[in-house]
């Protein structure tokens, strides 16, 4: 369904900045998988997602959607395949468009849009059922401008616009993050209800452990740029936190020793 | 009268000019430069259409649709090539210069021919004898036939707009300027979403253009200086007329009375004194002050609450110590 092919990504490349964000990732996603990544800050995570989104253009590999070869296409032409939620809970929706506004635009995706009205009574009808699954009362706030709303209010619609199309892979970018524990549980229970329900084959990036050890059907920790650890079937099913602490020792320990090594080659030809 | 009848009917076509600017500038957060350019390129290309023979509607249409390349160019360059927005427009803006006095050529153009008013103010001649009288003052009745026919484009442009805004697409370009990641995230190219505003926003700008052309009977190529900063002072002075809301038809109808008010005004300051050279001086700081004034009275509050706090906590300090 979703398939990385020898992705490569290097950012600020021949500035003291260099990043080598992905260093060459091969993955694939199975129809309706569920797949939690996890890893060190800058190991290359978040990179992940925007290279199957488009955010910027790769310096090599491929990336596949549904059988077609998306790697040229623009970050709107992917979104037709691609649903996303930010880290951000303000960057999904915008403020200024009312709850039914922001609902329309994303329930109709497309480049062409069209001279007509907006909404229709039964569209909307359809989107308070929706919202009425939230549980916040937003049902009745459909005209309210939604910069009005709280950030789990937005993350919470964000996540039902991302999968209102049923698109083929969803993207979770630390969607809870940035909210406050009661509103996270609120996200993850919706997230969990909505993956679901559309069947997208879905690819999660969290930063909590407690996530990363209960949700999903995969799992895979990123290291430097790479997949460093990839568990499926029975063997994620079994993986607690706490395994998922020791991997991150595991990880950081490495990279104490790379940084050791380095040291002692260096003392080596001073 | 007779001014005051003139002034409205400037003021209405400005109000034109205004909606134009509020599309650039309030949805997208443009403040679009390309309007100085645009702005005498419809008067210019009207003009010269009429002096070519053609009808007063053909050669109206035409002096819109110079209007919209002129910002497609402007957003082309902005989106294509990644310049600055404000660049992009000083690019477009300076090149239309010399494009429009190639149109004209040479740098004025009287209009003697019929114009889209001329109807207007024969019928109102017709009916209402050469001068009437308006609140026991005399006014030539071809002023109000001009009045009739600026205040119906202005609100055709008004309703217009206001619906546009409105439909799937013109939704998608304000969802633009509010928070462009989340339009491509929802599968629309921002991009193309520039292109067109910027088109549409200088298509209004260059019917203003072409109006006020075929109001004062010629054009000229320096008509179009300080018409930016003119739309700001409207879009802003009308965001507070009807305050801070977001709703599309208030800020429509903000921008309007703000264009219109504020002719008036530089009307009665003229009228009172006001070197007409220094009226572009004086819209200038209006806009500044316009802008800047509202957070920096704000700030002046907080800090003279702070300030009385600050004593109180003093005092009470003090009056710790002594006890």
């Amino acid at each position: 369904m979703l398939r990385l092919e020898r992705v490569r990504k290097t950012f600020n490349k021949g500035t003291a900045n260099e990043v080598r964000a992905l260093d060459g990732v091969d993955l694939e996603l199975a129809e309706g998988s569920w797949t939690v990544v996890i890893g060190t800050n800058g190991s290359g995570k978040s990179t992940l997602q925007g290279a199957v989104s488009g955010t910027f253009a790769l310096d090599a590999g491929r990336i596949v959607v549904a059988g077609r070869d998306v790697t040229s296409w623009p970050e709107h032409r992917r979104a037709t395949l691609v649903g996303r939620v930010f880290q951000d809970p303000f960057a999904g929706t915008a403020p200024e468009l009312t709850v039914a506004e922001n609902m329309a635009l994303a329930s109709n995706r497309r480049n062409l849009r069209s001279l007509l009205p907006l909404s229709t009574r039964a569209r909307r009808d359809e989107w308070r059922a929706l919202l009425r699954r939230i549980g916040l009362g937003l049902e009745d706030r459909l005209d309210d401008p939604i910069g009005l709303l709280s950030g789990g209010q937005r993350q919470a619609i964000t996540l039902l616009m991302a999968t209102l199309t049923r698109p083929r892979v969803l993207l979770l970018d630390e969607h809870t993050a940035a909210l406050d524990p009661r509103s996270a549980e609120l996200v993850i229970g919706l997230t969990e209800a909505l993956v679901r329900e559309s069947r997208s084959t879905t690819l999660m990036v969290t930063h909590s452990m407690q996530q990363a050890a209960t949700l999903g059907d995969r799992l895979i920790a990123m290291h430097r740029g790479r997949v460093y650890l990839d568990v499926s079937g029975a063997d994620k099913r079994t993986l607690g936190e706490g395994d998922l602490l020791a991997l991150f020792s595991q990880m950081r320990r490495d990279d104490a020793f790379d940084d050791e090594a380095c040291g002692l080659v260096r003392g080596q030809y001073r | 009268m007779s001014l005051l009848v003139a002034t409205l009917a400037v003021g209405l076509v400005f109000a034109v000019l205004a909606l134009g600017i509020y599309l650039s500038f309030r949805v997208y957060q443009i403040p679009d430069i390309t309007a100085d350019g645009s702005f005498p390129l419809g008067a210019a290309v009207t003009a010269r259409m009429l002096k070519e023979g053609a009808d007063p509607w053909t050669a109206t249409l035409a002096g819109v649709l110079s209007g919209a390349l002129a910002g497609m160019a402007t957003g082309f360059i902005h989106t294509r090539f990644k310049v600055n927005a404000i660049l992009s427009g000083i690019l477009v803006m300076t090149a239309l210069y010399s494009v429009n006095l190639r149109v004209m050529g040479s740098s004025n153009l009287p209009i003697t021919r019929g114009t889209l008013f001329t109807p207007l103010e024969e019928t109102a001649t017709e009916w209402l004898g050469r001068e009437t009288t308006l609140l026991g003052r005399p006014v030539p009745a071809s002023d109000l036939g001009l009045l009739a026919g600026t205040l119906a484009a202005a609100m055709l442009v008004a309703v217009a707009l206001s619906a546009f805004l409105r439909t799937e697409l013109g939704t998608t370009m304000r969802a633009t300027g509010d928070n462009a990641r989340m339009v491509r995230a929802l599968g629309t190219s921002t991009d193309r979403m520039i292109v067109l505003g910027l088109a549409l926003s200088n298509a209004l700008v260059a019917f203003a253009g072409s109006l006020f052309a075929q109001m004062q009977l010629f054009a000229d190529a320096q008509m179009g200086i300080g018409v930016i900063v003119f739309g700001l002072a409207s879009v802003i002075i009308g965001s507070t007329l009807v305050g801070p809301v977001r709703s599309v038809s208030l800020g429509i109808a903000g921008a309007i009375m703000g264009a219109v008010l504020f002719r008036l005004l530089v009307a009665i300051a003229i009228r009172l004194g006001l070197d007409a050279n220094d009226l572009k001086l004086v819209t200038a700081v209006v806009v500044l002050g316009a802008i800047v004034g509202p957070g920096w009275l704000r700030g002046l509050g907080r800090g003279r609450a702070k300030h009385a706090g600050g004593d109180a906590a003093h005092g009470k300090r003090g009056g710790h110590a002594s006890a």
